[in-house]
């Protein structure tokens, strides 16, 4: 068969990319063009070279220090959201009901936190919250006398806003685990009872392995999500007590339109930009390994 | 090690009080003895895989008992029944090896570490599986895999019975054959009751010494192949066993004669008991004995196409309205369309609303 060569039908490319051009390409190339310049204002800029990313780099400097610290913040807020929501999502998925009306409910109820905007969100848990009037805030306090401020203790605003998405997020774990959970076929409920295995046995050994891709999917939607933080800790101390909670993003838009640093400000979306997409590619690998490893077991 | 009684037992699954036509198990009596070789054998729905599950646990008759050693266990957990299953797909533990697959129920159930070893040795050299012993068997072929589930089937040597589920549906013609045959040598190895489930009657004849018929949600006949070849007790049997199956003809009984069609066929026994009932009767013959001639007496048939299946030779043919099948003997060549058929007399079987008519020796009377 011959193939008829026609590179006109590039053209039907074109608005696609222009749309991606205006909306992606453009702004970022903005952003990498304010990344090695300086300026004082009046629109007036000077070439600075590769100077803000050494400098953002080098933690001796002032702003290497604020960097690495803000980075430290976001991956420990990753890394305690996933060490939560996960194991939580598992065992609220395995605790759902598998029939009757029950199990619609169950889902509408799962699926509301997920419906709701961040920053209602963060608006809720920051009333919610508050040691005066808050009802939490006030119970922990005033019922249990631990001493709860998420404005003043740096361990009370961890914990708010670590609660926050542990609220927000778990569902989607339990959704998705409950999907694959749904899709073990009965046989192998009936083998482990018939092979008297116990009930941890059935979830180590059959529950747990069919669940993989599905948790797989949902380290890395939590991890993409928690990663890109903001809202919450904005919202809830902007940034406090002192540096607390102050991740990448809330560095970023404080350097930037706080002290209209735009040059460093830029280096560092451009350094963000780039961590974000080398955990994308691990996990893109990471998966379609698991794949094709599926798949030359013959399984789909 | 137990003999299986099924006392009275019928099961619908929605739940007690359905009528007998919604019944998924229509009540039924049955004991398995210890040691035997069953096979269950109907079409997909005829409730084969409900009675298995019964049997194992997995399902509560909605009504009856099941018994082992004459002990209830109708509402035993499956765990507690000592019973092993074997199902269609391949139930395999992905984050176990082979030989921690067939651990698997032994280890849960507290053996000494000695007897598994020897035990999953044995099993595991039965099934061909030693070599793989040490692998992971998340990653093996769907053939292996389903070995493993047959071995975690069979590793238990204390078990009430092993019940198959068409476990050799995933598996390869060829293969097939060479592990029912292993079954089979198990079977007499191991001295375990089995029960294996089929809508293959291949399958069912090689396998079982003991062939239980079932037909929407009825036992209609059990007995060794060669009976249910010879003799069946139902149309259906007489129709689902056999390549082809029994040619079963509407027709008019009239002590030992029969009327097809307006034509006499000479019974070997006499069916007076027949008389003035309303039964639909009918004549059933397997192809094996009806016999094909160019001419000559018998019955004038019209011959539409014939199937050589390599060893023999069968003629799809039409008498009158009716359509039969017949054997074609070596060495007959049909001219034209127009042939006759001979019925084996002590062959043709009496069929009174499906049930075998037993009939009296002729002369008795």
């Amino acid at each position: 068969m011959v193939k008829p060569q026609n590179n006109r039908a590039w053209l039907l490319v074109l608005p696609a990319f222009l749309l991606v051009a205006f909306n992606a390409i453009i702004p970022l190339m903005t952003v990498v063009n304010y990344s090695v310049q300086d300026s004082f204002g009046n629109n007036e800029f000077f070439w600075n070279g590769v100077g803000w990313y050494k400098e953002l780099l080098d933690p001796a400097t002032q702003l290497g220090e604020r960097f690495y610290a803000s980075l430290a913040r976001n991956l420990l807020y990753s890394a305690l959201v996933i060490l939560i929501e996960v194991p939580l999502g598992i065992a609220v998925a395995l605790a759902m009901p598998k029939k009757g009306w029950t199990v619609a409910a169950c889902l509408i109820i799962l699926a509301l936190p997920l419906l709701i905007p961040w920053n209602v969100v963060g608006t809720i848990w920051q009333i919610f919250a508050r040691e005066d009037i808050g009802l939490l805030g006030s119970f922990v306090n005033k019922t249990l006398h631990i001493d709860y401020n998420y404005t003043s203790g740096v361990l009370s605003a961890w914990a708010t806003i670590i609660a926050m998405d542990v609220w927000h997020w778990t569902s989607l774990i339990a959704l998705l685990c409950y999907a694959g959970l749904k899709s073990i076929p009965d046989n192998f409920y009936q083998a482990a009872r018939i092979d008297g295995a116990s009930r941890w046995a059935i979830f180590r050994n059959i529950e747990l392995p069919k669940l993989r891709r599905v948790l797989l999917i949902g380290v890395l939607l939590r991890f993409m999500d928690s990663f890109m933080v903001y809202t919450e800790p904005f919202v809830v101390t902007g940034g406090g007590p002192g540096n607390s909670t102050t991740v990448l993003s809330i560095d970023l838009v404080k350097i930037a339109l706080g002290q209209f640093d735009i040059g460093k400000a830029a280096a560092m979306s451009i350094v963000y930009n780039l961590i974000v997409l080398a955990v994308c590619w691990i996990f893109y690998t990471v998966m379609t390994q698991v794949d094709a490893e599926d798949k030359a077991e013959g399984r789909s | 090690m137990a003999r299986i009684d099924l006392v009275n037992l019928a099961h619908s699954y929605a739940g007690p009080g359905a009528s007998e036509e919604a019944m998924q198990l229509k009540p039924m009596s049955m004991t398995w003895r210890q040691g035997g070789a069953y096979a269950l054998l109907g079409p997909s729905g005829c409730g084969k895989t409900t009675l298995l599950n019964i049997i194992s646990g997995i399902v509560t008759p909605s009504q009856g008992k099941v018994e082992f050693d004459g002990k209830d266990v109708t509402n035993l957990a499956t765990e507690k029944r000592n019973i092993a299953q074997v199902f269609q797909f391949p139930v395999i533990y992905d984050t176990m090896t082979v030989r921690e697959n067939l651990e698997f129920p032994l280890k849960n159930r507290n053996f000494p570490a000695d007897q598994i070893a020897g035990r999953v040795s044995e099993i595991a050299k039965l099934l061909d599986l030693s070599g793989d012993l040490d692998r992971k068997a998340r990653g093996l072929t769907a053939d292996a895999k389903q070995k493993i589930s047959l071995g975690r089937g069979l590793v238990r040597a204390d078990v009430a019975a092993v019940l198959f589920d068409e476990p050799l549906t995933v598996i390869d013609p060829l293969l097939k054959w060479e592990l029912r045959s292993k079954l089979k040598t198990l079977h007499r190895q191991l001295d375990m009751t089995m029960i294996y489930v089929t809508h293959d009657q291949t399958e069912a004849l090689t396998f079982a010494d003991t062939v239980v018929v079932m037909h929407d949600g009825r036992m209609v006949q059990s007995g060794k192949p060669s009976e249910l070849f010879e003799r069946p007790e139902h149309t259906f049997v007489g129709y689902f066993i056999g390549s082809p199956g029994m040619n079963v003809l509407p027709a008019k009984i009239d002590g030992a004669k029969a009327v097809v069609e307006g034509h006499i066929i000479q019974l070997t026994r006499g069916y007076a008991s027949l008389a003035g009932t309303n039964d639909i009767t009918e004549i059933g013959i397997r192809p094996e004995f009806a016999t094909l001639s160019a001419q000559g007496q018998g019955l004038p048939v019209t011959v539409e196409r014939i199937e050589d299946q390599g060893r023999v030779r069968y003629a799809k043919v039409r008498l009158g309205a009716l359509k039969l099948s017949a054997r074609m003997p070596e060495g007959v060549a049909i001219n034209g369309t127009s042939a006759s058929v001979v019925f084996d007399p002590a062959m043709i079987h009496v069929y009174a609303n499906s049930q075998r008519v037993a009939g009296r020796e002729l002369g008795a009377h």
